[in-house]
């Protein structure tokens, strides 16, 4: 075992939901452009330099994803973004009607719709409601019409994920955001997981706002996009410069933009061929996991689900014991989303689907990205049968003496 | 050997993790979450269980160039620990935490659990000498010795154990950490229960075991002197916080003999009924090579020891004292050693459960 930097030649890296490598386009076109010198705010040449940059960066995002470019905002990230919509389309919405205090959204969010969400509850006064999800993790379109109809007048915002990061179940998006603007009802996506792996149009979908993020697709970390609808209205996070429409302040980071656009637009064009590599390899690795390991539970929805994601509970194992021992190989993997210092929780989305809180601790997520190899997934299988029956005898640790 | 290193977030387990390496070994190192929410722990260099502490053993594990973990022990710990030491002064006996912590916490659930992840020992920050002879010893530093916290791990759990600071003055383990780039080397010492985060152990207690108002009495004439808010507050050999408004008849300061938790009274008398010069306790460990011996003897924490002439058996554990010793308290361990050159050697260890005088008084 080795601390500190892993050696990238012995390592599988089946991690890539939580980040994917930069593509080497996107790195070229970052380093390129943080050379040139220039805010995009600036009135002289250099900063229409890097204006002009920016503007190429939004046209290209907007054309790969049906939106229209006054329609992108830049962000600092996925997080950010869902916080902006989350939480500024519920301030816009109350502050025009004070009936509209009711915000929902899938009871498998990211924590970072969650969280955004538990703090309107407690902090602003919101009525909060998490809408629950089947087996495969999926929000039922009629439960969600009931919902509407019953608390139509008061749902301020709606916001449901375009994919899940955990199983990778993919939402009936353009049907619920239907129900939601018959309604006259903002309907916020995630689609941070989505990109590249599963068609996103963000006109046809119906939805007022979209999410996504650079490292997910093979651009750079701490720079993403809300798509944000023209007519829709959303109170700032950040005030200052009034970049972005005045709805997010701040410098714009040129090349992180930039690479970003590249990364978008590499994923949005080759995302048939991407898929079909990529699920097909995904497809090996579900077969040979659940052929090693007979019991093993293949979470999620086994057909329609992103192409890159394997999700399982092993029943009688922790999932942070198989990922240590993983880990020790050179194997690297990921248990639930959720950390809270650094402690494993069991996973909210798994019990949202209602598995038990042992199944829910005993999951891994194995996810395929657009440098994965046949090897990754051999790498895996030699591994994973010994690190599975080790963690089992451990599993017996907690036994009271 | 592939072991495991219990990394608190201070200087000395930083230290010990590093060691491991240098000597060797394929370390992995584990903080141990033990707060069922971190807030209510001591923050900052005091504790060694919050949020800080965590990071804190993370950038050591990250400079030693080890892989690091944080796992969550934070059930066993309450049960095991919290409640134990809940229970204990309910009971009337005044519990050591840290040192059920090792017997329950890191010697048991995590090194059972480091054993079936195929890890062949845990490594502590302990001061203390464990050397190829199998002996646990005093460390060479007697001020930070922490070997009497460790005397009722049993030999298989020894076995798995490496402490390897116990050959260095703490003073040395802190310079040596600031050679190594560790940015602990100069965070304070904890020292008080980790998990009552104000300090105040008579509040904590009363939050979890509410108000029991009960009688203080005199310890020979069996008068009533006044009353107390629950005899759990009381440690045998206190004398700051019992209130009486009966003054003593000689005006000479009363101190807490005994607890009774069945009658809820706190037994108070003059400083010579302290004495005790015979003790008897249960669940011995015992690794001494006779089931009598004469040795010397520590009856708490940091407490100077005493010769004695002790008598094991399976059960129990009587140690007939040279000379009479004050505030023995039930609950506390009694720790024999045999003076050694090299570090005086732990014989064995067992839970306090009363003191007597049997010879008369001076
Ligand atoms: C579904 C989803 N939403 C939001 C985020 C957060 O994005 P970012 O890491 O760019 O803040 C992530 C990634 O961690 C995600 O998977």
């Amino acid at each position: 075992m080795t601390g500190g930097r892993p050696k990238l030649e012995a390592m599988a890296y089946l991690d890539h939901a939580a980040t994917t490598p930069m593509l080497p386009a996107a790195l070229d076109a970052y380093v390129a452009a943080a050379r040139e010198l220039g805010n995009p705010s600036s009135l002289h040449a250099a900063g229409r330099g890097a204006r002009r940059l920016v503007e190429e960066s939004r046209e290209r995002i907007a054309a790969a994803l049906g939106a229209r470019p006054s329609e992108v905002i830049f962000t600092g990230g996925g997080t950010e973004a869902d916080n902006l919509a989350v939480k500024g389309i519920f301030w816009a919405r109350r502050d025009a009607d004070q009936r509209l205090r009711r915000v929902v959204a899938s009871a498998v969010e990211h924590h970072a719709v969650l969280d955004a969400v538990d703090w309107l509850g407690r902090h602003e006064g919101a009525d909060t409601a998490l809408q629950p999800v089947d087996a495969a993790g999926r929000v039922d379109p009629e439960a969600f019409a009931e919902l509407v109809r019953a608390h139509g007048a008061e749902i301020a915002v709606v916001s449901v994920q375009w994919a899940n990061n955990e199983v990778g179940t993919v939402q009936p998006v353009a049907e619920l955001a239907a129900l939601a603007a018959a309604a006259g009802i903002p309907f916020h996506t995630d689609a941070v997981q989505a990109v590249g792996q599963v068609p996103v149009d963000f006109a046809a979908s119906g939805a007022a706002a979209l999410t996504l993020t650079g490292h997910k697709v093979g651009g750079p970390v701490g720079v993403g996009a809300l798509l944000l609808g023209r007519d829709v209205t959303c109170t700032p996070l950040l005030h200052g410069g009034g970049q972005e429409r005045d709805v997010r302040s701040g410098t714009l980071d040129t090349p992180g933009v930039v690479a970003f656009a590249t990364a978008v637009e590499a994923a949005v064009a080759g995302r048939d061929e991407h898929v079909s590599r990529v699920a097909a390899l995904r497809d090996d690795l579900v077969e040979r996991v659940c052929a090693a390991i007979p019991d093993a539970i293949y979470n999620g929805d086994p057909a329609d689900r992103l192409p890159g994601n394997a999700h399982f509970s092993f029943p009688g194992c922790e999932g942070d014991a198989l990922l240590l021992l993983l880990d020790a190989q050179g194997i690297y993997c990921s248990t639930g989303s959720a950390c809270s210092a650094g402690v494993a929780q069991p996973s909210h989305v798994l019990l949202a689907m209602g598995a038990d809180d042992p199944r829910a601790r005993s999951s891994l997520r194995f996810s395929l990205g657009h440098d994965s190899t046949k090897a990754d997934v051999d790498a895996l299988l030699a591994a994973l049968p010994g690190a599975v029956e080790r963690a089992r005898r451990a599993g017996a640790w907690k036994t009271p003496r | 050997m592939r072991v495991l290193a219990a990394m608190s977030g201070g200087v000395d387990s930083a230290v010990a993790a590093a060691r491991a390496r240098d000597a060797g070994h394929d370390v992995t190192g584990v903080h141990l979450a033990l707060a069922r929410n971190p807030q209510t722990f001591r923050t900052g260099a005091r504790g060694c269980c919050t949020l800080e502490d965590s990071r804190d053993a993370r950038r050591a594990a990250d400079v030693i160039g080890i892989p690091f973990y944080v796992w969550d022990m934070a059930e066993e710990f309450h049960d095991s620990v919290v409640d134990d030491f809940v229970n204990e002064y309910a009971a009337g006996r005044t519990p050591n935490p840290c040192l059920r912590c090792n017997e329950k916490i890191k010697f048991a659930a995590v090194l059972d659990r480091a054993v079936a992840l195929g890890f062949d020992a845990v490594v502590t920050g302990h001061h203390a000498r464990l050397g190829a002879d199998g002996l646990l010893r005093r460390s060479v530093d007697l001020a930070k010795d922490q070997s009497y916290v460790l005397a009722v791990l049993t030999r298989a759990q020894l076995d798995r154990a490496i402490f390897p600071l116990g050959d260095s003055t703490k003073e040395r383990v802190r310079a040596e950490a600031a050679e190594r780039g560790l940015a602990v080397a100069d965070k304070p010492d904890s020292h008080d229960i980790c998990f009552i985060a104000d300090g105040d152990t008579r509040g904590f207690l009363e939050s979890r075991l509410g108000s029991a108002p009960g009688d203080i009495v005199d310890g020979r004439t069996g008068e009533r002197l006044g009353t107390h808010n629950g005899a759990y507050g009381f440690t045998v050999g206190q004398r700051k916080g019992l209130d009486l408004r009966v003054p003593a008849a000689d005006g000479r300061p009363r101190y807490v003999l005994s607890i009774t938790p069945v009658t809820n009274t706190v037994t108070v008398g003059p400083r010579e009924d302290l004495e005790v010069d015979v003790v008897t306790a249960d669940r011995p460990i015992w690794h001494g090579p006779a089931e009598s011996v004469t040795c010397e003897v520590q009856l708490r924490a940091h407490g100077e020891v005493v010769p004695a002439a002790v008598a094991v058996s399976p059960d129990a554990l009587v140690a007939t004292l040279a000379s009479p010793m004050r505030g023995v308290a039930a609950g506390q361990a009694i720790v024999a050693y045999r003076p050694d050159p090299e570090g005086d050697i732990v014989l064995g260890s067992a839970t306090i459960t009363a003191g007597s005088r049997v010879s008369s008084h001076a």
